[in-house]
C-alpha cells in the first residue's frame, strides 16, 4: 500500500519536472547555439564552439537596428497599455456597474482572437482609411492586444487583496485619494509591474499582428522571419539568450525584494 | 464581498463611486472600440468589396459581393478543416500533458510552486519564432529524437520534420503554458479539506479525482481550452516553419492572401467566417460560465 502511495506521488513529480524540461529544451538549443560557428549558413547543427558572436553582437548592423526599433516599440507599449489596463482593472474588480459584464466581454474577446484576425483587421481598417503603415501602426496594434493581458494580470492581483484594509483607511478617515495612494495602489504595484513585464515580452516577441502593420519597417521578430530562409545568424541567438536571462534576473530580484521586505515587516 | 460590507463602501460616497468606474474604463473601452470593434466592421466590409479593376493595385470598390464568401469557402474549406483538426490535437494533448503538472503545483509542490510557475512562463521570455526554429535542430534527421523513433520503427516517413506531426507537436509546444496556467488558477481555488473529506468518507483516490477535484476545476478546463485551441487554429507560423506544403492551415491562406497576394476581400471573408465561429464557441462558453469567469 506504501509503495503504491510512494509511486503514485513520485509518478506525478517525474512527469512535472519532464514537461518543465520540455518546455525548456528549445531555449537550452537557443543559447547552445549561440556559442556556434556555424559551418554554412544555417546554425542549425554544432559545428564548433566559438564565442565570436557573442564579442560581436553588431556585426550585421541591421540586427542591432531591428533589436533597438523592437525596445523603442516595447517601452512605448508597455506604458500606453499597462496605464489603459490598470483602469480598466480597478474598475472591473473595485466597482459594481452597469456594464460590468460588457467591460469584460470587450476585454476578453481581443484575448480570444487569432492574431491574424487582430493584424488583417487592423490592416483592414489602415488601408480603408489610408493610413501609411509603419512604427506608429505597429504600435496602436500592439497596445490593442497587450491591453487585455495587462487586465488579466492585475485583476488577479486586485481580486486577492483584502477589502478590509481599504475600509480601515477610510474608517480612519482617509480621503479615497489617500486611500488609493497608501493603500491600494501599494497592494496593486508586484502585479501591475509584472503585467508591464508581460506586455514587454508580448510586444517583443509578437510577430503575427506586427508583420500585417508594419509597412517597411523591421522590429527583431521580421528580420528573424526574414532570416530563417537564408538561415540565422548566431547573433540573433546572442540577443535571445541575453533577453531571456535577463528576464529570468529580473524575476528573481523581485521576488527576493519581496522576499525580504515580508521579512523586515514581520 | 458580502451585501453587509459594500454598503460600508458605497453609503456614504454612493455619488462619487458611482461615476468612478465609467471614467476608468473610458480609454481602454474607447481604444478597444476604435482598434477593435471598428476594424473588425471595416475587415467585413472589406469581405464584400469587388475589385476595381484587373489589378490589386487598381484598388475595391464597396458593393455586397457575397459570392466572395462562397468561393473563398470552396476554394479553402480544406485549409479551414486542416486548422481545426491540428489544432484541436494540439488542445487535447497540451489538455493531458497540462493537468497534471498544474495538479502538482496546486496540491504537492509547496515551495517549488512559484519557481515552477517561473519556468512555466519563461520561453515567452525568448523569441517565439526562434523557439519553434530550434524545434527544426530537435526533429531533424540526424538528431536524437528521429533516431531513437526511427530504430523503433515508429516513424512512417522516416522523419518529422516536414510532416503533420511536427506542425502538431510545435502546435503543442507553444501553446501549453496557455493551458497550464488557467487550470492552475482554478485547481489552486480548490480546497484540500474538500479532497479530505471526500478521503475520510471512504471515497477511493480516483472517485476522489472524478467527483471532487474534476469538477471543481472545469472553468479552468474551458478557459484553458479557448486559450489554446484559437490561437493555435489561427496560427501559420508552425505550419511554415516545421510543415510541409500540404500542411497549410487557415493562417497560412489569410497571411498569403493578404500580404503576398493582396486580394483583401477574399482573405478578409476568410477571416470573418472564421471569427464568426470563434465567435459562437466562445458564445457557448459564456452560456456555460457567465461573463464573471471571462478575465
Amino acid at each position: 500500500m506504501f509503495i503504491i502511495k510512494l509511486i503514485r506521488e513520485k509518478t506525478l513529480q517525474v512527469f512535472s519536472v519532464l514537461i518543465i524540461v520540455y518546455l525548456m529544451l528549445p531555449l537550452a538549443v537557443i543559447i547552445l547555439l549561440s556559442f556556434n560557428k556555424p559551418k554554412g549558413r544555417q546554425n542549425t547543427s554544432w559545428n564548433e564552439f566559438s564565442l565570436d558572436a557573442w564579442t560581436n553582437i553588431c556585426r550585421d548592423q541591421t540586427i542591432c537596428r531591428a533589436f533597438s526599433t523592437s525596445i523603442q516599440i516595447g517601452l512605448l507599449v508597455t506604458i500606453i497599455s499597462t496605464i489603459i489596463g490598470t483602469m480598466i482593472s480597478f474598475a472591473l474588480i473595485r466597482h459594481r456597474y452597469r456594464g460590468r459584464g460588457t467591460t469584460s466581454l470587450l476585454v476578453f474577446l481581443p484575448l480570444a482572437t487569432p492574431e491574424v484576425i487582430l493584424g488583417a483587421s487592423l490592416l483592414a481598417l489602415f488601408l480603408n482609411i489610408f493610413i501609411p503603415l509603419g512604427f506608429w501602426t505597429i504600435l496602436l496594434a500592439q497596445i490593442t492586444f497587450t491591453i487585455s493581458f495587462v487586465v488579466v494580470v492585475v485583476n488577479a492581483r486586485l481580486a486577492g487583496m483584502d477589502p478590509k484594509l481599504e475600509q480601515a483607511a477610510m474608517d480612519l478617515y482617509a480621503t479615497p485619494l489617500q486611500t488609493f495612494r497608501y493603500i491600494t495602489f501599494p497592494i496593486a504595484l508586484p502585479g501591475i509591474l509584472a503585467a508591464a513585464l508581460l506586455s514587454f515580452s508580448l510586444s517583443f516577441d509578437d510577430f503575427i499582428v506586427t508583420t500585417f502593420n508594419s509597412g517597411r519597417i523591421v522590429t527583431f521578430p521580421i528580420y528573424i522571419w526574414g532570416a530563417a530562409l537564408r538561415g540565422i545568424p548566431p547573433q540573433v541567438n546572442v540577443i535571445a539568450s541575453l533577453m531571456f536571462l535577463g528576464s529570468l534576473l529580473l524575476i528573481l530580484v523581485a521576488s527576493l525584494i519581496s522576499k525580504n521586505r515580508r521579512a523586515t515587516k514581520v | 464581498m458580502s451585501i453587509a460590507q459594500e454598503s460600508i463602501i458605497t453609503k456614504p460616497t454612493r455619488r462619487r463611486i458611482k461615476r468612478t468606474p465609467y471614467l476608468l474604463i473610458l480609454p481602454g473601452i474607447g481604444w478597444l472600440f476604435l482598434f477593435f470593434i471598428f476594424p473588425l466592421s471595416t475587415l467585413f466590409a472589406t469581405s464584400l468589396q469587388k475589385p476595381a479593376g484587373i489589378s490589386p493595385d487598381d484598388g475595391f470598390l464597396p458593393a455586397f459581393k457575397v459570392s466572395n464568401y462562397s468561393s473563398a469557402l470552396v476554394e479553402y474549406y480544406p485549409q479551414f478543416f486542416r486548422g481545426f483538426l491540428y489544432s484541436g490535437i494540439a488542445t487535447v494533448i497540451c489538455l493531458l500533458l497540462a493537468y497534471p503538472i498544474a495538479y502538482y503545483m496546486a496540491f504537492r509542490a509547496r515551495k517549488y510552486r512559484n519557481l515552477m510557475l517561473v519556468l512555466i512562463v519563461a520561453p515567452f521570455f525568448a523569441s517565439f519564432l526562434l523557439r519553434t526554429n530550434a524545434w527544426k535542430t530537435i526533429l531533424s534527421g540526424d538528431g536524437i529524437v528521429v533516431g531513437f523513433l526511427n530504430s523503433f520503427n515508429l516513424l512512417p516517413q522516416d522523419r518529422i520534420l516536414n510532416t503533420s506531426l511536427a506542425v502538431v507537436a510545435g502546435l503543442t509546444y507553444n501553446f501549453l503554458p496557455f493551458m497550464i496556467l488557467p487550470l492552475y488558477t482554478s485547481l489552486e481555488k480548490i480546497d484540500p479539506r474538500l479532497i479530505e473529506a471526500a478521503g475520510d468518507l471512504y471515497s477511493p483516490p480516483s472517485q476522489r479525482f472524478w467527483k471532487v477535484v474534476w469538477p471543481l476545476s472545469i472553468p479552468g478546463v474551458i478557459s484553458g481550452t479557448l486559450l489554446t485551441f484559437i490561437p493555435a487554429s489561427g496560427d501559420y507560423i508552425n505550419a511554415e516553419l516545421l510543415g510541409s506544403i500540404k500542411d497549410k492551415m487557415i493562417g497560412n491562406v489569410i497571411q498569403s492572401q493578404f500580404i503576398d497576394l493582396r486580394d483583401y476581400p477574399t482573405a478578409s471573408a476568410l477571416s470573418f467566417t472564421f471569427m464568426a465561429i470563434i465567435l459562437v464557441m466562445i458564445y457557448l462558453y459564456i452560456r456555460r460560465a457567465g461573463t464573471d469567469d471571462l478575465v
